[in-house]
């Protein structure tokens, strides 16, 4: 960041929930005259520390984003030598893709899904991709984007963003200057893009537009999501997920395509790209968790693996417990009754089972959901409840990998306090007993977690090393740990738990330790990568994807700008970085520009054929819940391929009894659910109070003033907190019509030390078409005065 | 035992370090009144930590003394942080002196109105007895003529706050017992 020259900080407040990552920002401004543009609905401490804001309606980011992309191709503002080498520009497009009136052909209404086979690139009789270099004809995919976004002008967009004419020009004139490639800008990014029923187009097309102006793989550019936990980078890698496995293979479902380990094989694996190496990162994994029970007879136990046959995310899960479906939970420091959506539903939900296990610090919301206090006839629920203490973060010893990939050890500072005990040990104990439950049983029921292997010591406390050799994977001939996940093998020679972590713990023997996470050489080797502290996935890279950072020939954009650069004297990449990129590829060669090295044909996707479930180019819908009826780019309001969720307690809010937009978000002195500050006492006292926050306008029309209890109400249930009125939020013009948007913090619940009422009452259980991330930023509400 | 440069262990140790210098000068009234007015971080075993909140990474060091944690701060060495914290990265120590912290294991019974305190032994087997009966009554072995191996009756989510060591060992566990309500943070 510190390398950037403008950063577009948009679905995010790093100022207020990424505090330390201004500090970097700063120094591009002090250093290099970097500006900072903040995009938001408010008027948030990011904002104040930016050099223009922007405002926007919450749920209208591809509105914006596509008058964006408008404006670099309309001006000739993109980086015209990257967008031919490195991206998709120049691929045909059969004659089966087609968008009409905001559907993408392949639509099915009834499903309420896309066949995207009509979406593919046309192919020669060999399968090779055909292409234009000259970016002209019109089924390329430079002219498919270039029309698609044509429709967003300037006028259409910031009719219904809310945005004024002059910030947005100025907007786009600053971020699109970044296109001169002695410049980079970057895009940061949080949960205010992702939560939204097109929540993974709103990255889509952040990631269009950086790549139209060339700032993907380079220093200082980048789409940079902010990430919202310590470890949730590696939570995500380790695959705390439905539908993964570690390292982002695909998990098994009940379709012909996962029938038996060749027929997943066969459809996972492409030709091209580094997923080539899928089948041997699979059977590694099945080695790490099958160990000798994985043979080459048994298809190294990739029956033993369950396989789903639906949506089992988040919103899925709460529905079905709703639906009495599913009798036992365990939760590990995460409380969804405050920060799940609907979240009154959800905690009704959790009454129809028969045990609930909650591992926390502290006795959450969740913890309690089934006390008087919560408001529940604790005499009328028959669920076993279990609390288990667990230690905190200095308390025990791991690593945790932060936004930037970097995994970094924590050590133990002393020991837990109380009876307390980590999560490791807790379910290290939990698996041994469920194994011990099993023992002698002879049926093909019990047979898959037999089968399980859990080698973490015999001691009381699972050894740390042995857990970290697994991930990193080994060799089981010699036991030595593996250098690179480039040595896996598919013949069930070496085992691997998590292949993007291999090289962390590497070349070490049975009993050796060498874990690079633990680096602490703090001298910046070059462009602040510094190589030598702890360790970054995959590889020791610090930036993906950088050999984009040079050109085609392999000299560095600009000089200032250098990551890695092709040596010729030496055959070699070399540079500031780890090449994200094969070390002896000469640019020259086949391949030698393909720097999107994880595609299959080694592009960046301007255009996506195969990767979302709701279209090629992003377009714009309205939010679910929605202040206007007519979508100014097509006769479709909402995302066509997001799921509705009916039945009961799902109730969608309308304008005419809920005319007011709601969006919420966090404050610095507290963290996401609340659980672990509202527990403290220096940080309670900082923020003691739930609030509503409205501009001076609405109150005024309601009769609302500063510190007035007011209630809140949505078509899922009403709250009640303190008023906040501020010039931070502002009436939004859209199509002419005055809106009003409030906004609220979503920390506060009964427990604790500060509580306050679950702004997750309010929300809705709708979600984004491809992750069904819960649409937490933009629903309908009304605000009214509470009867003193 | 972590591993530090020469150069960091002399930044980390030299709060001990003007401390020690003190005592050796052997016996002096005014060395009595150095040790009573002696800084509480004096003589704490200095821990390198991350801080648990948000994904930026920032390092702490975490003060211990007479089993208690007396102070912790900004890590100086630390490349992304250099020393500066938020207010909620400042706070961490009330995360161990917190007396909200849950002291030991505890159980409320179908219909109960209140928990009652268990030891681990007995929440862990009664725990695991649970995840069996559940698991045996929904498991599906074959569907369709397909292997599937899964039960959709227990659901385990969490968590983003975990490390990496122990994230990889619940969802082993859990896709081990053939779970499919696998989720967590990132999705919400």
């Amino acid at each position: 960041m510190k390398h950037t020259d403008c950063a577009l900080i948009i679905g995010g407040n790093p100022a207020a929930n990424h505090p330390i990552s201004m500090r970097h920002l700063q120094k591009a401004r002090d250093e290099r005259g970097a500006k900072l543009l903040s995009v938001d609905p408010r008027y948030t401490h990011t904002s104040s520390k930016s050099d223009l804001y922007a405002q926007l309606r919450s749920g209208t980011d591809i509105a914006f984003m596509g008058g964006l992309i408008n404006y670099a191709i309309e001006n000739g503002l993109y980086h015209e030598e990257y967008v031919k080498h490195y991206t998709n520009a120049s691929f045909l497009v059969t004659d089966d893709y087609a968008f009409d009136e905001g559907i993408f052909s392949g639509y099915d209404e009834g499903d309420r899904s896309y066949d995207n086979s009509q979406w593919v690139f046309q192919t020669d009789d060999e399968g090779n991709i055909l292409k234009d270099e000259s970016l002209s004809d019109p089924r390329c995919v430079f002219q498919l984007l270039k029309k698609h976004f044509s429709r967003y002008d300037i006028d259409t967009v910031i009719s219904i963003t809310g945005t004024s004419k002059e910030d947005f020009i100025e907007v786009a004139e600053t971020f699109c200057g970044t296109a001169d490639p002695n410049k980079t800008g970057t895009i940061m990014y949080a949960m205010g893009t992702t939560q939204h029923t097109k929540g993974s187009q709103n990255v889509r097309s952040y990631a269009i537009i950086q790549l139209l102006l060339g700032n993907v793989g380079r220093p200082g550019g980048g789409v940079n999501a902010m990430r919202g936990e310590c470890n949730v980078q590696g939570s995500t890698d380790f695959a705390l997920l439905f539908h993964l496995m570690p390292g982002y293979l695909s998990a098994p479902n009940a379709s012909e395509n996962h029938r038996n380990l060749e027929a997943y094989k066969a459809a996972e694996t492409p030709s091209g790209g580094y997923w080539e190496n899928t089948p041997n990162f699979l059977v590694s994994l099945l080695k790490a968790y099958y160990g000798d029970k994985a043979t080459s007879e048994n298809d190294f136990g990739y029956d033993y693996f369950p396989k789903g046959r639906r949506n089992y995310s988040h919103i899925s899960l709460f529905e079905a417990m709703f639906d009495g479906e599913i009798k036992g939970m365990f939760t590990w420091g995460q409380n969804p009754v405050v920060g799940g959506p609907n979240s009154r539903k959800e905690k009704k939900a959790m009454e129809n089972l028969d045990w609930f296990v909650s591992i926390d610090l502290w006795e959450t919301e969740t913890a309690a959901f089934w006390t008087e206090q919560s408001g529940a006839d604790p005499t009328n629920i028959d669920t076993e409840v279990f609390m288990l203490p667990a230690c905190g973060p200095y308390e025990k010893e791991g690593t945790v990998s932060n936004s930037g990939r970097w995994m970094q050890y924590r050590y133990q500072a002393i020991e837990p306090k109380n009876d307390a005990r980590s999560d490791a040990w807790i379910v290290h104990n939990l698996a041994n007993r469920i194994k011990k439950l099993y023992e002698g049983e002879n049926n093909p029921v019990a047979e898959p977690i037999q089968a399980l292997s859990w080698d973490f010591g015999q001691g009381d406390y699972p050894e740390i090393d042995l857990i970290a050799r697994e991930i990193n994977g080994y060799d089981l001939k010699t036991g030595r740990t593996v250098e690179s996940f480039a040595v896996l093998k598919d013949d069930g020679s070496t085992s691997c738990g998590n292949w993007i972590y291999s090289g962390f713990y590497p070349d070490a023997g049975p009993g050796e330790e060498k874990n690079l996470s633990k680096r602490r050489d703090d001298e910046d080797t070059g462009m602040d990568n510094y190589l030598n502290w702890s360790y970054a996935w995959p590889l020791n890279r610090r930036v993906l994807y950088n050999r984009a950072s040079a050109d085609p020939q392999g000299n560095p954009w600009a000089s200032d700008k250098e990551a890695i650069w092709w040596d010729a004297s030496q055959s070699s990449w070399v540079g500031h970085d780890v090449p994200d990129f094969g070390a002896d590829v000469d640019p020259n060669s086949e391949g030698g520009t393909d720097a999107f090295i994880m595609r299959g044909y080694g592009k960046a996707s301007l255009y996506s054929a195969d990767g979302m479930t709701d279209g090629p180019f992003p377009e714009h819908y309205e939010p679910y819940e929605s202040p206007i009826s007519d979508n100014p780019f097509s006769k479709v309001d909402l995302n066509p391929a997001v799921k509705i969720w009916d039945g009961k307690m799902n109730d969608r809010g309308s304008v005419s009894e809920y005319p007011i937009v709601a969006t919420n978000y966090r404050l610095t002195e507290h963290w996401q659910s609340g659980s672990m500050t509202r527990n403290q006492e220096w940080v309670s006292e900082l923020m003691p109070y739930m609030f509503i926050e409205m501009s001076e306008e609405l109150a005024e029309e309601k009769g609302i003033s500063e510190r007035d209890k007011v209630v809140v109400e949505s078509a899922r249930g009403s709250i009640e907190a303190y008023a906040m009125v501020t010039k931070r939020f502002k009436p939004f013009k859209v199509k002419g019509k005055k809106v009003h948007q409030i906004g609220m913090p979503w920390h506060y619940g009964y427990q604790g030390i500060a509580t306050g009422e679950i702004a997750n009452v309010l929300t809705p259980h709708i979600g984004d078409a491809n992750t069904m991330i819960p649409e937490y930023k933009a629903f309908l509400c009304d605000v009214r005065r509470a009867n003193s | 035992m972590m591993e530090l440069s020469r150069r960091q262990f002399l930044k980390l140790s030299g709060a001990t370090a003007a401390t020690l210098a003190v005592v050796e000068l052997g016996f002096d009234p005014k060395k009595a009144q150095a040790e009573s007015n002696e800084f509480k971080i004096a003589h704490s075993e200095v821990t390198p930590t991350i801080c648990p909140y948000c994904s930026v990474g920032c390092g702490i060091l975490v003060h211990v003394k007479d089993g208690d944690v007396v102070y912790t701060e900004g890590d100086p060495d630390h490349p992304i942080n250099r020393g500066t914290l938020c207010p909620k990265g400042n706070g961490i120590r009330q995360l161990y002196t917190s007396e909200k912290r849950v002291e030991r294991p505890k159980y409320r019974a179908p219909g109960s109105t209140e928990w009652e305190e268990v030891d681990w032994d007995w929440a862990l087997g009664r725990i695991a007895e649970n995840v069996k009966k559940t698991r045996d009554e929904s498991f599906v072995v074959e569907e369709d003529g397909m292997t599937v191996n899964h039960t959709e009756a227990i659901a385990n989510l969490g968590g983003a706050a975990l490390e990496n060591e122990e994230v990889y060992m619940i969802q082993k566990l859990m896709r081990g017992l053939g779970l499919t309500y696998i989720e967590h943070q990132a999705r919400i």
